[in-house]
């Protein structure tokens, strides 16, 4: 292509160009500037100041954040090795289970687990029919850590379920014929390989946990408020959208460094993992 | 090397894949310090019998010994033989050096010791000072080399090599050829190669097994595969040879193309239809009145050393490789050397192969790939 | 390939059916004849009944289907225009920086998307002194705003693959380079296209939290009428209902993956021969 069209095939971007700076870098920016403002479009420090009130919920959301994600990976793990490993078929269709709940809108789903876990729900139905104690589980940390695990584990099976589909099957050979066993395989070669499935597993689990609210709400009941809570509070209840904003803005840069952290150990796993081992 | 003690026996093995029989009671013997070349076409079950060997398939039936010792259903990881991957097979997450320290590691060396194993590797395959790198920053040949150092690293009685050299440029392949034989020499190791490529087989072989359909056609020397092929696929497979129609008069006298010849082949019925080779280069053009068949010249390349000239003898399209100008036309005579004809007994490939008359490499292909479809 | 092990038969199937046991409640309920959704009772067609006299929640389903539609031609439409720019630009800071900026909206909570959209339409609002804003229109924003990351990086990788050479043969042949896109490199990346639309169209239909922030009470699209909904006691049309989608989705998914198997075996035939 000469380099007049292919200066004009370069100008196709800018239509997008132009969408992104005003709906994805301007309302950014907004966020930005509401954190910094107060009611009279002053700038002010006071919804940083306020902030500190709600340590205790940032610390609360990552922390359940983190345990849904790391339960996730650990159900998910080996039912991914599991579907990667079997007859064609067999993966087709397995894949296809994994990814249809995805398709049951989140919120019945949620809901679906509330009417489970209830007090008169069916566990409890189940445990006073057979003549057991009925449980209390509903509105725990328990139930929300599930309602996060049981919404966003198939995030996680698919990443390093595609990882592993695509693991050069020439490696597992080579490491077999240099005398790696079943277990040095997997240890050397399999794992290290789905390292970066399991990265984005990660992300993509832990970033709607942590800023979930509705899972919260309806399995939580309230009891306890993650900051996804506060935040939608803000907007829908409370109208004050520029604490509102500066809660959004910590959030954001929250997860920016847990995802930088991540991808840090990861690329380091790349470099110099051969070292580690 | 004939005396040398076999170390890989193959009895009797038979293989399916995908349904497919791949292999049907094949036998084959390897010497210590033999380097073996498995030659032919795909699918002719080459690298079956290479993966079977490295313990990657199991045979459905027969048995595979290494020194006597039956080995048919001992893991891979567990024999002392090691691969080169037709592309390479390198950890990517692993840099240079782990790489070549992988099966060291494994085996539990002393850190200090694999030191030096790895360096005197990376010596050997020309690699000095890349142990840090990543495999991703490597050229083809780069990757290669680290491939064979870490195959090489575990010490393998019998090294297995899958068309090493398939994913590498012409000129790259030929520097490689000769390093990869130094390299057998130099340790005194087997090596097992596996290639479509004659040349490649002729060049560094010290015996070529030459497959087709899962069976073994010829086992012998370069020189014993070139000048007396087994049948009619030995002869066209390796090199560029004149297959006719023939018949045996008497030993050491045969007759084709209407004429009668001297020959140095016997043992065969008078009268036998027999398919006869004349290798190209063996063909001598003289005047037509001296010749003992004529012909005329249909076409002539010209390929450097030499001319290749199509001739028309009888209806049958000659290739003669001669250092003479011919003019396309031309009437021509040619003489044949007793010791240039090769008798060859009937079989199923004969009548296979044809003349030249539609002589072009592209064109073989494309009609095969046509058939494919 | 080897034969599972038993034991991972069988923690395949409890992962499963931890999937699937919700799923099979809310069809379970939905086909109860008490309207406590505690209770089993009989089984019923009422909530199915029921649901079809909801205009509230049919109005939302054409909603839904209509935001759906418009949103995802207009992605797939933007996001193919931007790729094939996209992958004419060299490798630099400035494309590294664009691509920054469109998977934005992928990497980012949805719960910051949609607040900080939200802002931006509010202060629009209040600047243009339009009440009630929000309502098709912003939606309509938003849902190509998050879709569009996904359309591109579907195309993406498609183009990449494309040789480079395609577009240059056909303007070697007398096509404009206009012409070469549309006849040559479009056909070329045509199974990115349809993915990077199907993805769209499903993230819209499914979307609820960037929808929740940016949509007003005049439209209301299925997934906040289902929250409108369970913020009282649900009541089991809203199972129907699920149950109803969740049907559509799975006889979609399983003509999809029946055509897939075949085209399978055909290209499998195609390699044997």
């Amino acid at each position: 292509m000469n380099k007049n069209s292919s200066l004009r095939m370069k100008l196709y971007a800018s239509p997008h160009i132009v969408w992104s700076a005003i709906f994805i870098v301007v309302p950014l920016i907004m966020v930005a500037y509401y954190s910094f403002t107060n009611a009279d479009g002053a700038f002010s420090l006071e919804n940083i100041y306020r902030l500190s009130d709600y340590t205790t919920t940032f610390l609360r959301s990552l922390w359940y954040g983190i345990i849904a994600t790391i339960i996730c990976f650990i159900l998910a793990y080996p039912i991914a090795y599991i579907i990667s490993q079997s007859k064609l078929r067999i993966q087709t269709t397995m894949i296809m289970l994994a990814m249809i709940p995805m398709w049951m809108n989140f919120l019945i789903r949620t809901y679906a687990w509330m009417n489970i876990l209830e007090d008169s729900g069916v566990i409890n139905k189940i445990l006073t029919t057979i003549g057991l104690e009925p449980v209390h589980m509903i509105n725990t940390p328990g139930a929300v850590i599930l309602g996060m695990v049981y919404n966003f584990l198939p995030y996680m099976i698919l990443p390093i379920y595609s990882v592993m589909t695509k693991l050069d099957k020439n490696l597992v050979e080579a490491a077999q014929d240099l005398g790696a066993g079943k277990v040095s395989v997997f240890a050397k070669v399999v794992f290290p390989m789905s390292v970066p499935g399991i990265v984005s597993g990660i992300t993509m689990v832990f970033v709607p946990s942590v800023s979930t609210f509705y899972i919260s709400q309806k399995l939580g009941g309230g009891t306890f408020a993650l900051i996804g809570d506060v935040i939608e509070m803000q907007f829908q209840i409370s109208n004050n959208f520029h604490f509102g904003a500066a809660l959004s803005l910590v959030l954001m840069i929250l997860i920016l460094i847990c995802m930088a952290f991540m991808n840090r150990f990861s690329s380091n796993e790349d470099v110099g993992g051969g070292m580690v081992i | 090397m004939k005396n040398n003690p076999v170390v890989i026996n193959l009895k009797d093995v038979s293989i399916k894949l995908g349904g497919n029989q791949i292999l049907e009671n094949l036998n084959l013997s390897i010497r210590d310090k033999e380097f073996i070349t498995l030659l032919g076409p795909s699918g002719c079950g080459k690298t079956t019998t290479l993966r079977l060997i490295a313990g990657f398939l199991e045979p459905d039936s027969g048995d595979i010994l290494f020194s006597d010792k039956s080995v048919t259903n001992v893991p891979p990881h567990k024999r002392q033989v090691n691969t080169i991957f037709q592309r390479y097979a390198l950890f990517p997450n692993l840099n240079v050096y782990e790489n070549i320290a992988f099966g060291l590691r494994l085996k539990k060396i002393k850190d200090s010791e694999i030191r030096t194993k790895v360096k005197e590797m990376l010596d050997l395959v020309n690699l000095k000072g890349f142990e840090r790198r990543t495999v991703d920053s490597l050229s083809g040949g780069q990757q290669q080399r680290v491939a064979i150092a870490r195959a090489l690293a575990v010490d393998p009685k019998v090294l297995l090599l899958d068309e090493p050299l398939g994913a590498l440029d012409l000129k790259l392949r030929k520097d490689m050829q000769v390093e990869l034989k130094n390299i057998q020499q130099r340790l005194g190791i087997t090596f097992i190669y596996v290639t479509h490529d004659q040349e490649e087989a002729l060049s560094m072989s010290d015996t070529i097994v030459v497959m087709d359909g899962g069976d073994i056609q010829q086992i012998g020397t370069p020189e014993e595969i070139y000048n007396e092929p087994n049948n009619a696929f030995v002869a066209d497979f390796i090199g560029e040879s004149n297959i006719l129609d023939g018949n045996m008069l008497a030993d050491y006298k045969c007759k084709f193309s209407g004429a009668e010849f001297e020959c140095l082949d016997k043992g065969f019925d008078d009268g036998e239809a027999v398919d006869i080779v004349v290798r190209p280069e063996d063909v001598d053009i003289v005047p037509v009145e001296k010749g003992m068949l004529t012909g005329v010249v249909t076409s002539v390349t010209f390929k450097g050393v030499h001319f290749e000239i199509i001739v028309d003898i009888g209806g049958f399209k000659w290739m003669i490789q001669t250092t003479d100008y011919e003019a396309v036309g031309s009437k021509i005579g040619l003489f044949i050397e007793p010791d240039a004809i090769h008798i060859m007994k009937k079989s199923k490939y004969s009548g296979m192969f044809g003349d030249y008359s539609s002589f072009s490499d592209e064109i073989e292909h494309l009609s095969d790939i046509v058939e494919e479809e | 390939m080897k034969k599972t092990h038993p034991l991972g038969k069988i923690y395949a199937f409890l992962i499963m059916a931890f999937m699937y046991i919700p799923i099979l409640i809310i069809a379970v309920y939905s086909f109860n004849s008490s309207n406590s959704t505690g209770i089993l009772t009989g089984f019923s067609l009422k909530w199915y009944g029921e649901l079809f006299k909801d205009k509230a929640t049919l109005e939302a389903c054409y909603n839904t289907i209509v935001l759906a539609i418009t949103s995802a031609v207009t992605a797939t439409v933007v996001g193919t225009v931007a790729a094939l720019g996209i992958d004419k630009m060299k490798k630099s800071w400035r494309r590294s920086l664009l691509m920054t900026i469109t998977d934005i909206p992928m990497m980012n909570p949805e719960i910051v998307t949609g607040v900080s959209m939200m802002l931006l339409f509010v202060f629009i609002g209040t600047f243009l002194k339009i009440n009630g804003i929000l309502g098709f229109w912003t939606l309509f924003i938003a849902h190509v705003t998050f879709s569009l990351p996904y359309v591109i990086l579907n195309i993406l990788p498609k183009l990449s693959q494309t040789n480079p050479n395609l577009a240059e043969a056909a303007m070697d042949l007398g096509c404009t380079p206009g012409k070469a896109v549309r006849k040559v490199i479009l056909p070329a990346i045509r199974p990115g296209i349809v993915s990077g639309f199907i993805m769209a169209f499903t993230l819209s239909l499914d979307d609820f939290i960037i929808s929740y922030f940016v949509s007003g009470p005049k439209f209301q699209t299925l997934p906040i009428r289902i929250y409108s909904m369970t913020k009282k006691r649900v009541t089991p049309d809203m199972y129907a209902l699920s149950t109803i989608i969740f049907v559509i989705i799975l006889i979609m998914l399983i003509i999809i993956n029946m055509r897939g198997l075949k085209g399978n075996s055909k290209a499998k035939g195609r390699a044997k021969a």
